[in-house]
């Protein structure tokens, strides 16, 4: 036997809960539509579409010899574009396609519920791709029509319009918004993951551990917050503003990569003499690599992280989630004053048989120079500054011999190419030298007292090694285009910029991105250490998961009585005019004139008049007001009920003398 | 198997059934008398819930986390709605139709309340209703009940419940009314006509009299005093005024000690056929019960209070 709550899922359901439900689905296709193929977004959208039409002319479930095939279709379609199921992306692509195929047998109630829950599902993956404020208020949006389409299953309402439909969703989830946040906040975070490792948070990529001329051009109109960084004290001058991630020495002609200590003999850290330094915070966005970009030198290395031989600092893990990290740095340094034997052979190394031109270049300065490798150096940059050279993001392909079409043919490029040829200029000359990648410059908020970085902000530099100075950086792109150092890569692209970089716009967009910095610092970093600490202002230094637990349960306790408070309150119809005999009644009762309990208005009244004959008239009156207003209609018409109210509230008992 | 356990529940767990006995009405509801539980999908969206909070909490998602916490405080903060849909309520009359025994007798249950309410079922044996109310009305929420024999029936528990607003939780008040209602006799389906005067009243049934009935066309033969001058002077032809008597309707004498030779269930289902017989031929009767003797009369209140005499007999 089947029970009846069984046979009530099995009610079909009607056009409004199946427009909502499709309405859901259009959403999560949406919001996941930025990581799908074009494609299969398109696909998915005509589907869904088809099927609101068709269900709309003729209810009915799609015939199975068509639903199998678009389930075939839609497992190959992702198998054919990622290479597997499993995994963030077609997991993601799976689970859309499937929800919007969900839709085509959706005809009862159940169907419905099914749906809906997996719909949830579906919003929650689209933030394992961005988790970004507007990200997460959309999702958070998508809830409403979830929530309203489950409303509309229910049979027996009021009838309303569609949109009408989602406020009361939106009145629920905004009552729930309180007990929501308590529960954010004193959920225990786990400290390490309980399966898997945690998939990458974002497909971008950041600085990579090679450059070759071209790789950074993505990365330079990449707009999105790279990191934010906080001083103690004054910031650095913009042209100091220098944060190193990439030393690299290896060049084989067309790119340069860096080696990771991990795998070739360990060097020492090279040694620093320190002038001046400064203490500093960076909040640095996931990206999935090791390296944690520094202020120029740092000192030491941040917990979890280690320092290599050129000081550059590589975390123990990839960042995969933001990463905060607090650091010393120098300004002003000699940075390994003395050069060993085998850095001095890396920093001269070059590929035989490239760029045959350079060389001759560099043997003739270094003949017209002499030993003066100062002088060589501000020769280069002689070169690049009154050579005819321009900045552009997008230059000519280069050849086979990159640096001397680079030099002596196109003449066009950005940071890649100048410190590129630069190096190689150098060592042809006999000077040590490498390439540093990194980030340069960045957007000084003053609203918020940081500065940010972007990923358009990625430089690439040199460093030479001088007798007596050390590893001396410069900066080959600033000799082209000062601006580059002072304002930024959007300064330096000059002609390039689009419509949308204008100032003000700028503006608006660095002042967003304090709201940004404050969701992603106070959101999406609250992790386990930050959870721990939650109670430090309340003393207690080290919040362990029990209290947290605890602290949950009486909260939510609180919540429920709140909650309770309100499911029980029950307002009394208020009668005005009850409480205005009542007022009279006090009045009259205060010279001993009570009412008895089993006494009717009229009996009352006339005893208070016969009591009171110096007010009788007006006793009698308001006696007849009364009855009047509440025995000859059925609701006491406003005007006469306020004539009364006033004619109550003036009423003065009038000692009697006797 | 859910009913049994229900059944025993009822036995067992006499606070679940404190309110079994019949109450007067009206019966407003109130908290103490209102049960919540999580509906079936309730426990399965909780599930999904869990999974989602796992989910979060492995990849370390704030984002996600914060959506899981919105969707549960939602999902919480809808018991509360699920409570108030029904706390406050009121049933304030129960009005019965007429049914004879094997039929099903409809209920119109009214229902009034100070706020607008959306989605409340009433379940009453096995005939179910969804209504809403708006604020200040009363509504009135059509049932069926099936009988079985004639007499007082008093009416079942009703079960008014609502999984409003996301069917997650399921609110529930058992409601048991102190009322009955008044089946009728079913009739016999065949047996002999009452003892009634000739029922040859049929060939008579027109025949001149003084009532003015119709105008027609004249027929040779036709009095020239009923000519209708007038309305003949608007036609073509000459109409007449047709004239009849009032059919004289027989009297029937129904009487409970001329049923002599059976027993009782038999005559009451013997005079409630004659009853619908005399009803349907718009005579007018009479009927005559041990201790209730109803004077002869026509129309259906007459029916209606013979046929409530019929069934309230011993």
């Amino acid at each position: 036997m089947r029970s009846p709550r069984k046979k009530l899922a099995e009610l079909p359901i009607d056009t409004r809960a199946f427009d909502l439900l499709s309405l859901t689905m259009a959403l999560v296709l949406g919001l996941h539509s930025t990581h799908l193929p074009w494609w299969l977004s398109i696909a998915l959208a005509l589907t869904l579409g088809w099927r609101w039409w068709q269900r709309r002319q003729q209810s009915g479930r799609v015939p199975r010899w068509l639903k199998l095939p678009l389930l075939a279709l839609l497992t190959l379609a992702v198998i054919a574009q990622y290479g597997g199921i499993f995994g963030r992306e077609p997991g993601a692509a799976l689970a859309v396609g499937l929800l919007i195929l969900k839709l085509l047998e959706t005809e009862t109630i159940r169907d419905v519920r099914v749906g809906i829950s997996f719909a949830c599902f579906a919003l929650m993956t689209a933030l394992l791709f961005d988790q970004g404020l507007i990200a997460t208020v959309v999702v958070a949006l998508g809830l409403l029509p979830v929530l309203a389409t489950l409303r509309a299953l229910e049979p027996g309402q009021l009838s309303t319009s569609l949109p009408r439909n989602l406020l009361p969703a939106l009145a629920l989830s905004t009552a729930a918004l309180p007990l929501a946040l308590l529960a954010f906040l004193l959920v225990p975070r786990l400290s390490s993951p309980l399966w898997g490792a945690p998939s990458p948070n974002q497909a971008r990529t950041g600085l990579s551990d090679s450059m070759s001329p071209g790789n950074f051009t993505d990365l330079l109109t990449d707009d999105h917050p790279a990191m934010r960084v906080s001083f103690e004290g004054a910031p650095p001058p913009a042209d100091l503003r220098y944060f190193r991630a990439y030393v690299m020495w290896n060049y084989d002609g067309r790119s340069w990569r860096y080696v990771d200590a991990r795998h070739v003999r360990a060097r020492e850290t090279a040694p620093i003499e320190v002038g001046t330094s400064i203490q500093y915070r960076i909040n640095l966005q996931p990206t999935q690599q090791r390296v944690l970009p520094t202020l120029d030198v740092p000192l030491q290395a941040p917990p979890q992280a280690r320092l290599q031989p050129d000081r550059e600092v590589m975390a123990d893990k990839p960042v995969n989630d933001q990463l905060s990290y607090q650091l010393r740095s120098a300004l002003q340094y000699r940075l390994q004053p003395v050069l060993d034997e085998r850095s001095q052979r890396l920093g001269l190394r070059l590929p035989t048989g490239f760029n045959p031109r350079t060389l001759a270049l560099a043997a003739q300065w270094r003949e017209r120079y002499g030993s003066d490798n100062a002088a060589i150096v501000q020769a280069a940059l002689n070169l690049f500054h009154d050579g005819g050279f321009r900045y552009t993001l997008a230059p000519a392909p280069l050849g086979r011999d990159a640096v001397d079409d680079f030099l002596f043919d196109t003449r066009e490029g950005f940071c890649e190419h100048y410190s590129s040829a630069f190096t190689v200029l150098m060592r042809a000359a006999g000077i040590p030298a490498r390439v540093v990648t990194g980030y340069q410059g960045g957007y000084w908020n003053k609203y918020g007292d940081y500065l940010l970085v972007r990923y358009s902000d990625a430089h690439a530099w040199s460093e030479v090694w001088l007798a007596g100075r050390g590893w001396v950086r410069v900066d080959p792109t600033g000799a082209v285009r000062p601006e580059r150092v002072s304002l930024g890569a959007a300064a330096a692209a000059g002609d390039q910029l689009a419509w949308y970089r204008n100032d003000w716009l700028q503006g608006l967009r660095n002042r967003w991105d304090i709201v940004n910095r404050w969701w992603d610092q106070g959101v999406i970093g609250f992790d386990a250490l930050r959870q721990r600490g939650l109670l430090t202002p309340f003393g207690i230094r080290d919040t362990d998961t029990a209290t947290l637990g605890v602290l949950l349960a009486i909260s939510s306790m609180l919540f429920i009585a709140v909650g309770l408070a309100w499911a029980l309150l029950r307002r009394q119809p208020r009668d005005p005019l009850r409480d205005a005999l009542r007022e009279l009644e006090r009045k009259l009762a205060r010279k001993g004139i009570a009412r008895r309990p089993a006494e009717g208005p009229q009996h009352y009244l006339r005893r208070a008049a016969r009591a009171l004959p110096g007010q009788r008239d007006e006793l009698v009156k308001l006696m007849n007001n009364y009855l009047e207003l509440r025995y000859a209609h059925a609701e006491p018409p406003p005007e006469p009920r306020h004539a009364f109210q006033r004619a109550v509230r003036d009423f003065r008992v009038v000692n009697v003398v006797k | 198997m859910l009913q049994r356990i229900q059944r025993w529940a009822e036995r067992r767990l006499p606070a679940l059934t404190r309110y079994r006995r019949p109450e007067s009405l009206p019966i407003e509801l109130h908290r103490r008398r209102i049960y919540i539980v999580p509906s079936g999908f309730g426990i399965g969206f909780s599930v999904l819930l869990a999974v989602m909070l796992v989910g979060a909490l492995n990849y370390a998602n704030n984002a996600a986390l914060l959506l899981t916490c919105l969707l549960g405080a939602s999902s919480a903060a809808s018991m509360l709605v699920a409570f108030r849909t029904l706390d406050g309520l009121r049933l304030s009359h129960i009005r019965a139709g007429h049914a004879v025994a094997g039929q099903s007798i409809e209920l119109t249950i009214a229902f009034d309340s100070s706020r607008s309410r959306n989605a409340i079922r009433l379940d009453l044996a096995d005939s179910r209703i969804a209504f809403a109310l708006e604020a200040n009305t009363s509504a009135q929420v059509k049932l069926t009940l099936p009988t079985v024999q004639r007499g007082w029936q008093p009416l079942p528990r009703l079960r008014l419940w609502s999984s409003w607003p996301l069917g997650l939780f399921r609110a529930w008040s058992w409601l048991h009314p102190d009322q009955s209602v008044l089946v009728w006799p079913r009739p016999e389906t065949a047996g002999p006509s009452p003892h009634a005067p000739a029922n040859d009243a049929r060939h008579i049934r027109l025949h001149r009299g003084d009532e003015l009935a119709a105008l027609r066309d004249y027929r040779v033969g036709d009095p020239q005093r009923h000519i209708a001058w007038k309305a003949s002077a608007r036609h073509d032809n000459l109409m007449v005024k047709d004239f009849e008597q009032p059919q004289s309707r027989p009297q029937w004498q129904l009487d409970w000690r001329l049923l002599g030779g059976l027993d009782n269930e038999a005559r009451i289902a013997r005079l409630a056929r004659w009853l619908n017989e005399a009803q349907a031929q718009r005579c007018s009767y009479s009927l005559w019960l041990p201790g209730n003797e109803i004077a002869s009369s026509s129309g259906p209140l007459h029916y209606a209070h013979c046929m409530n005499a019929l069934a309230q007999l011993p």
